[in-house]
This record gives structure tokens, sequence and C-alpha cells, in this order.
């Protein structure tokens, strides 16, 4: 029997003010542990508000939303997450942004920093331990934010757009080596993302969100095999599965 | 070979900042030789206006009493500056944490910075005397403000999306001010302090012209006295310098404590 690690059921979600806004109308997804599931949807549909319920930081209008059958509401910490802005701290070194959340979660100081150098090479950050934010690219902020939700004690992972800032080459780099680093860890990865084709790459199962006020319209199996190849997006498998996912964005 | 990249780095940098400097410095020297000249060629008395040359004289001629006046003074700015940022600080958490202490707070202290603080001197020096205590008081009261204006504004600016991250993470209300919002703080208490060192020891001084048993005000009234203009001058000199140092020291701390606002931004 499978178990579920994440669950939404029947959200609802209005942003309360003048006027209200109804981000999410209605809501519901399963992430079986141990699986790799995106959530994909145009601009402002409200993937990053469902994801932000699920890390405890909104409370929903209406639904539920539980990790590991806990409720999330009004209780963050359940999930690793990684929000949409990498939001490191300026004033912490790369070594201690990448324990951040191993620290808050009340991992041994010594323990955290030897799990985080036993990864730098594979997040492609090695030498770099000792530099600031300020002065790593753009690519490496990002994977110094993975990292950083990687060295989280927690088995469900919640990433939102962690590849919005790359350009399309490093993307692709990033996404196969995502899968690499994920398929190693064998931990739950809920994936926000408004890139059909890395969704389609990456997950066993897409959910397909409609323009705001955001319900999930379709769910969809891929079933490719892993790992993906950069070629795999022109097989007749993966182009008649984004056909269908396409034709599902575009349905409402 | 290794020291030649390290002393290539310092070398044009201390080239730089001597070439940045040059005019001003050149400007003071024309300005003092002008005075000098001006001085001696029209006769002007002593009590007037002493040329320049006359105060390293007096400087040498006051080298005992000097360094007494000086810790004085020296003294009374640093403990008052202290203060001023350990109750700036009390007050922006107060501000920063508790809305009603806010509303309380806020407008009060804005309005408490109309009223002229070295007004209050004499009535200091009637309560606790002519010893340190109301100098350093003085001290206190200009400096808390800018201390607590902006720290209070650096602990509400702090940037919500990084206060949501450490939540997410399950952070504590304690973790939550550990991790971002002091730190988030910091440049904006130092921008504070700043603020508060460069009236510390000019605070101190007038104060000390309310009645004092010791300190560089006392010198200068005492020397006002005696008309030793030449005294006042090297006084006001002497002064500049303590003031100038002062500036120096807090933002050495800063630089110390904020390393990360030094680096050079090689991407971005
Ligand atoms: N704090 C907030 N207050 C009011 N409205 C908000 C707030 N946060 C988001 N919204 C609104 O809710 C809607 C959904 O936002 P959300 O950030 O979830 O979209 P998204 O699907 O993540 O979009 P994107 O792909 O651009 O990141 C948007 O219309 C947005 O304007
Ligand atoms: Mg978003």
């Amino acid at each position: 029997m499978t178990e579920v690690a994440v669950r939404l059921e029947d959200v609802r979600h209005v942003f309360p003010g003048e006027p209200p806004v109804e981000a999410v109308a209605e809501a519901s997804l399963e992430v079986e542990r141990g699986a790799f599931v995106s959530l994909l949807g145009p601009s402002g549909c409200g993937k990053s508000t469902l994801l932000r319920v699920l890390a405890g930081l909104i409370e929903p209008t209406a639904g539920t939303a539980t990790i590991d059958g806990e409720s999330t509401v009004g209780q963050p910490g359940l999930a690793a997450f990684m929000p949409q802005r990498d939001l490191l701290l300026p004033w912490r070194r790369v070594e201690a942004n990448a324990v951040l959340g191993a620290e808050i979660a009340g991992v041994p100081a010594a323990e955290a920093r030897r799990q985080a150098t036993a990864l730098y090479e594979r997040f492609g950050l090695e030498g770099f331990e000792r530099s600031w934010p300020g002065q790593l690219s753009g690519g490496m902020r990002q994977r110094l934010a993975l990292l950083r939700t990687f060295l989280m004690p927690r088995d469900t992972l919640l990433l939102d757009e962690p590849f919005g800032a790359l350009d399309a080459m490093t993307r692709r780099e990033m996404q196969e080596w995502l899968e690499g680093v994920w398929a190693r860890d064998g931990r739950t990865v809920l994936l926000v993302t408004h890139d059909v084709d890395e969704a389609l790459l990456l997950s066993d199962v897409v959910y397909v969100m409609s323009p705001r006020p955001g319900r999930i319209t379709a769910r969809i199996e891929v079933g490719l095999d892993r790992p993906l190849k950069t070629g795999d997006v022109t097989t007749a498998e993966f182009v008649e599965l984004k056909a269908a996912v396409l034709e599902a964005l575009g349905s409402e | 070979m290794a020291s030649v990249p390290a002393a290539a780095s310092v070398w044009p940098r201390a080239r730089r900042i001597a070439w940045d400097l040059t005019p001003a410095v050149l400007f003071l020297v024309a300005l003092l030789v002008g005075w000098e000249i001006w001085v001696r060629a029209r006769d002007v008395p002593g009590y007037l206006m002493p040329p320049p040359s006359d105060l390293w004289q007096a400087f040498l001629d006051q080298r005992g009493t000097l360094p007494g006046h000086t810790r004085t003074t020296l003294t009374e700015a640093t403990l008052g500056l202290f203060f001023a940022a350990v109750l700036g600080v009390v007050l922006a958490a107060l501000i920063a944490s508790v809305p009603f202490a806010r509303r309380v707070l806020y407008p009060l202290l804005v309005v408490s910075q109309n009223i002229p603080v070295l007004v209050l001197a004499p009535l200091l020096a009637v309560w606790f005397g002519f010893g340190m205590t109301p100098k350093v008081l003085i001290v206190v009261l200009i400096g808390f403000f800018p201390i607590a204006v902006n720290t209070a504004d650096g602990l509400l600016r702090a940037d919500r999306e990084m206060v949501d991250l450490v939540r997410s993470m399950g952070a504590s209300r304690w973790q939550v001010l550990r991790t971002v919002l002091i730190p988030s703080a910091v440049p904006s208490f130092f921008a504070g302090l700043q603020i508060g060192a460069a009236y510390a020891v000019i605070g101190a001084v007038i104060a000390e012209w309310m009645g004092a048993s010791s300190g560089l005000g006392l010198f200068i009234t005492r020397s006002q006295r005696a008309f030793r203009t030449d005294q006042i001058f090297m006084a006001v000199v002497l002064i500049a310098l303590i003031s100038i140092a002062f500036f120096v020291a807090v933002q050495l701390i800063a630089r110390f404590v904020m390393p990360y606002r030094h680096v050079t931004n090689s991407t971005n």
C-alpha cells in the first residue's frame, strides 16, 4: 500500500483586502511518499499560495492541508520549503546559509556542517563555502537555496520554481542534476513550475491548474523512463503527454 | 613572491586615498599659511586671533593638564554613547514588537526631540552636581533618539519573506529574532550610532560649560576667562580630532560586525 505524504483537500483561499483576491478556487491533490509531483499552471493561478499553505505560512480560507497526516494550518516546519525567491541571508556566509534550516530544526551544528560539506560538490558550490551570497552568480544562489532545502531533516520537499531565474541551457542542466540528486535521495518532492517540459521530464505525476482563481483541472500520470535524457522531449510518448498537458492548460 | 600581489593590492589603494585627500590637505595648509601671514602682517593681538603657530606652543604649555581634561570628556562621551545605544536598542525593541508601545512611545519620542537637550544642562547640574553624571546624561539624551528610531526602522523593515522562510523551517520567536530580525537591524543601528557619535563629544563639551570640575569644556571656559584665545583654538582642534576618532571608531566596529557589506560584488 502506498502512503500519502502530501494532501490538499478542497482548499480555497481568498486574500483579504480591498478588493479581496480569490487566489485559489478549489484544489485537491495527493503526493505519494517518495514520488516526484509537479504543480503546473499559468502565472498568478495560486501555485505559490498552495505551497505556502503546505509550508504552514498561510491559513487557507477553507479546506485542509496535511503533511504525513498532520495539518499544516498554523503549524509550519513539517516540510522543507524552498520559496520562489532564493532569500539567502546576506549576512551569512555560504556555509552558514546552507545549514540554516538544519540549524533551526535542531540538528547539531557539527553534524549539519558535516552533511553540508559532503554536498557542496554535488551542488556545484565547492570552493565557495566561505563566500558571501552577494558574491555568487544567480545560478549558484539558486543551488545554494536548494542545498539549504535539502539539508533540512524533512521527508517532504516543497520547491517553488527552483530554476525560475535561469536561462534555458542552465535550466536543463539543473533539471537533470535535480533528478539525479532526487533519485539518490528518495524523498517526496512537490515542485511548482510553469514550464511544461520541466514538469514532464521530472515528474511521476503532473497536476494542472487553471488561471486565477486557480482550480486543479487535470491529473496526468507521466510514467516516462528514468533517468530522463535531453532527447526525451522529441519521443512520440513525450509529445503525446505534452499535448495532453497543453490541452488541460488551455481547457479553461 | 607571495607578498607581491598583497602589496600590489594595498599600495594602489593607499596611493589613491592619498591622491583623493591631497586637494583638501593642500587647501587646509594654504588656509593656515594665509592665516599666519595675515595675523603677523596686520599685527592682530593674540587675544583676538592667535597665529596657528601659537597653537602648538599652547599645546606644549598645557601638556600637563590636557590629558586629565581629555580623559574626562572622552569618558563622558563614551559612557554617554554606550548608554544611549543601550536605551536606543531597548526602545527600538519595544517600538518594533509591541504595537501599543509604538503608539505611546513614538509620538512622545518625536516630540521630545523638540526640547533642546542642552537647555536641560543647568537643570541636570542642579540635580546631579558638577561631576560626570549630568554630562553623561546629556550625551545619552542627545544620542538615544537617532539610535532608537533607526534601529526600530531596521527591525520593522526586515524582509517579510525572510521571516516567513525561517518560520517555515519551524523557527521559534527567538530564532526568528536571532536569524533574521536582529541581523536586518544591525546596519540601521550603526547608522543611528554614527549620528549619535557625531554629537557625543560636542554634547559632553557643551554640558561641561554649565559647570564642571574637569574636562575640555571647562578648559575652554577657563581659557576664555584668562583671554587665552590660543588655548581655546587649541582645544577646538583637539575636540575636532576626538570627534573624528569617534566617527572612525564606529565605522571600524561596523565594518568588523558587518564584513559582508564590504565585499566586492563579482556578479549580479
Ligand atoms: N499576500 C497577498 N495578498 C494579496 N494577494 C495575494 C497575496 N499573495 C498572492 N496574492 C494574489 O494571489 C494570486 C496568486 O498568487 P500566487 O503567488 O500564488 O501565484 P503563482 O501561481 O505562484 O504565480 P507565479 O507563477 O507568477 O509565481 C495572485 O493574483 C496574487 O496577486
Ligand atoms: Mg509563484
